[in-house]
């Protein structure tokens, strides 16, 4: 108990960075995100190619590479920013590809008539997108969003490995303070339900507000 | 799917829909264009930093983290799938003091960071037992967070499995584990494959993450290459090199899985005509 | 475009793992030191770690691999060397282990602790500075060297010259390491970083993210050492470090030993042969410390 109250100072200070992060990053990617799935569903081939192939790359990337190509390969490629930066830049990165197929799927929830009828009435791909499916389709989105977000979360600790002080590297700074590295992860582990818990109920509520609107 | 979205492009859209192509491919094309000025202006192919990949010494470090980053995977994918059926089956228990306890830890290793795991388990083992091995850390650490999202994937796989075909085993005299575990679990893991193999690319680069307690993966291994002083920091064609290698390795799972899905789906389609069995949980998990 | 193509062909040469990678290059700096025989007949009554060695018929020595001069893994021969090295090697061969009986294993500075505590090595010998906050979870054996918090800097930058002239500039150094948190607590002007280990800190300084970095001197002159055109060391020592052998807490007689160990190694002229060998090679000159034994 006293490794939480003799550095709750610490505890505080390392979960507001985690929080920052997950809002920054979670912001960037879910707009990002958007934008790549309607690159995906667009009749510009090219355009879906682009979405397709930076999707494929992404996913298929250890997010720790992602930080690791980041924050030690720009600085070398003359690109310099902070390492707070830097872990944005890694975590909207790899985030967007997730929010990217989270809408697709959402897209694909929207029913065929939809789309139909805007396009009868004339809507462009654009409006039909904009005004019609979309909407629909972030709304259906909605529960694999919130496992896409709780991800980012979780993943925010990664960032601790690669200069940016949050809840991650509370273990190691605790430890060289001479506090027991185990009761130290205990309570980091309790600051991540306590950050997770209320993503998860709201993911549970909407997905049942959801299902019953539908 | 995509095709619902517009029309065929008349004349006038189809010249716009050129123009937005060339201009992507134009954009595309900078980008990269960019990138490769950039990497050339900064020396990074320079012979003095990729001649540290001719010796026989870096290829065979490289070759043992890739080594143990598979080894890891293998092992954590085969037991995070024996507790995914475990937990599936208690979660679905008729006994509440099996169902609920089930729920709470699929719950609970679910919420929790990876890394805090890795790091609970080895320094609680450490704690507790007064040795830990890195190896084993991260492979139960891999094994209790995937195997909880692979327990709600197989529990949300058995329930779709069409009721007739449990009401047809009971009535056949089947008791409820023989329906789980002769009926119901061998259609739930046809239909879950990709899904599971999904999660499986999630396990596999989650070895990453062995760095923090210095399991020596091939990522870790990467990153004291990309250190050499002595190579001028060759962080760049490490990072080139071993980024192929994992996107090679997992890309081809990937594809995998959604090879199956489509097989899966065209076969439900004949078989079913038409009424194919929507899976709820197949979503993918954004793991690290 | 000549580069790239050399570019394609290094890539093509590492992928065809046959025959043709080369075997090492000329060494450069961090000179092997002279070998010591293995005793033979060695006992050590009521030592649990010694036991466990002599039933796995060698020995595991916790080193760090990423510091010239010290401790030293060259990644084109998979070779330690360095001052560290040396000192594991004598107390190895002391112990009845000669080199083919050694393995080194890497651990960075944050998880040495816990790789003593876990067993994961029998001893660590790697610029382990002797604290009475460690000496809490782990014990040690020496001090066998004097080392003094310092800091590297670009070789162009004049503006730092002590700690005092850290405001406002980014220090980096390692995870769980004594040197950051004394800076943090004593100079709370300076911004401070941390890395697994002082090599990425040092690839981070040349790629301009960071200003200094900082650490015991005898770390950072062998950095220095190895790019001298664009590194220096400050050279105004602001610390003691005293290096000790780490090794498990309840072990006092393979303390003991060790310390018989060094004591002989000090006196017989075997410690300044090591120390000329490697750390003598950037210019400085010591003499032996004192050994606490506790």
């Amino acid at each position: 108990m006293e490794t939480l109250t003799d550095n709750w100072d610490l505890f505080i200070e390392a979960f507001r960075t985690t929080v920052v992060l997950l809002i920054i990053s979670g912001a960037i990617a879910l707009v990002a995100g958007t934008l790549l799935g309607a690159m995906r569903v667009s009749p510009v081939p090219a355009l879906r190619a682009a979405g397709t192939v930076y999707v494929t790359l992404l996913r298929n990337t250890p997010l720790t590479f992602v930080f690791f190509f980041v924050a030690f390969g720009f600085p070398r490629l003359d690109i310099r920013f902070s390492y707070f930066a830097f872990a944005v830049i890694a975590l909207s990165s790899y985030t967007s590809a997730f929010v990217c197929e989270a809408v697709r799927s959402g897209i694909n929830t929207v029913p065929l008539g939809q789309a139909e009828a805007a396009r009868a009435i004339g809507m462009t791909f654009g409006q039909t997108l904009r005004e019609v499916v979309l909407p629909q389709a972030l709304r259906n989105a909605v529960p694999p969003l919130m496992s896409v977000i709780i991800a980012l979360a979780k993943n925010t600790t990664i960032a601790s490995g690669f200069g940016v002080m949050e809840a991650g590297a509370i273990g190691a700074t605790l430890n060289e303070r001479g506090y027991p590295a185990f009761d130290a992860m205990i309570w980091v582990a309790v600051g991540f339900i306590i950050v997770v818990l209320p993503l998860s109920l709201t993911q549970r509520r909407l997905e049942r507000k959801v299902v019953r609107s539908r | 799917m995509s095709t619902v979205l517009y029309d065929a492009a008349g004349p006038r859209a189809k010249s716009r829909y050129r123009l937005y192509g060339l201009l992507t491919t134009v954009l595309v094309a900078a980008a990269l264009a960019y990138v490769v000025w950039k990497l050339q202006q900064t020396g990074q192919f320079s012979g003095r930093k990729w001649s540290i990949f001719q010796y026989e010494q870096v290829q065979r470090t490289l070759l043992s983290g890739l080594g143990n980053t598979l080894k890891a995977a293998a092992t954590g994918a085969v037991l995070a799938l024996a507790f995914g059926i475990v937990f599936a089956f208690a979660r679905l228990s008729d006994r509440a003091w099996v169902r609920v306890p089930a729920g709470l830890v699929v719950e609970l290793f679910r919420a929790l960071p990876v890394v805090v795991m890795i790091f609970l388990i080895y320094y609680g083992t450490l704690a507790n037992a007064g040795s830990a091995s890195t190896f084993w850390s991260v492979v139960a650490a891999l094994t209790v967070y995937n195997g909880s999202v692979l327990a709600e994937v197989f529990r949300a796989g058995l329930e779709a499995v069409p009721r007739g075909q449990s009401e047809a085993a009971y009535a056949i005299g089947l008791r409820k584990s023989q329906v789980l575990r002769m009926i119901l679990l061998p259609q739930a893991v046809r239909a879950m494959l990709p899904a599971i193999i999904s999660q499986v690319v999630v396990l596999l680069k989650d070895t990453a993450l062995g760095f923090l307690i210095t399991y020596r993966e091939l990522l870790t291994e990467a990153r004291q290459l990309a250190s050499a002083q002595r190579f001028e920091f060759p962080t760049i064609p490490v990072a080139l090199v071993v980024g192929a290698v994992y996107i090679a390795i997992c890309l081809a799972l990937s594809l995998f899985a959604t090879w199956l899905e489509r097989r899966n789906r065209e076969r439900g389609r004949r078989r079913t005509a038409g009424k194919a069995v929507q899976m709820g949980a197949g979503e993918p998990d954004a793991g690290a | 475009m000549r580069m790239r193509r050399m570019a394609v062909l290094a890539i093509a040469s590492a992928l065809a793992l046959s025959a043709c990678g080369k075997d090492s290059e000329e060494d450069e700096g961090g000179a092997a030191a002279p070998a010591p025989s293995a005793a033979t007949g060695v006992t050590l009554e009521g030592s649990p770690t010694f036991d466990k060695m002599t039933a796995a018929g060698k020995v595991v020595i916790g080193v760090k691999e990423d510091q010239p001069n010290l401790g030293f893994k060259d990644p084109t021969t998979g070779e330690y060397s360095g001052f560290d090295i040396s000192v594991a090697k004598y107390i190895a061969s002391k112990l009845g282990f000669g080199e083919d009986k050694i393995e080194f294993t890497a651990i960075p500075s944050a998880n040495r602790e816990t790789a003593i505590q876990g067993g994961q090595i029998d001893y660590y010998v790697g610029t382990y500075s002797i604290t009475d906050k460690r000496k809490e979870q782990v014990s040690f054996a020496g001090p066998y060297f004097i080392a003094g918090q310092d800091l590297l800097v670009r070789k162009d930058d004049t503006s730092i010259t002590g700690p005092d002239s850290l405001d406002g500039k980014t220090v980096c150094s390692v995870t769980g390491s004594t040197p950051l948190q004394r800076i943090r607590e004593e100079y709370a002007g300076a911004k401070t970083i941390e890395f697994q280990k002082y090599s990425q800190c040092v690839e981070q300084m040349l790629a301009g993210q960071v200003d200094a970095i900082t650490t015991d001197d005898a770390i950072l002159l062998g950095y220095a050492a190895q790019q001298p055109d664009e590194l220096k060391v400050v050279g105004a020592p602001f610390s003691e470090e005293k290096y000790g052998v780490g090794l498990a807490k309840d072990d006092k007689v393979l303390r003991d030993k060790i310390n018989d160990i060094l004591e002989e190694m000090e006196t017989s002229g075997e410690w300044q042969r090591a120390y000329d060998a490697t750390l003598g090679q950037s210019g400085s000159t010591a003499t032996p410390p004192a050994l606490e034994r506790y």
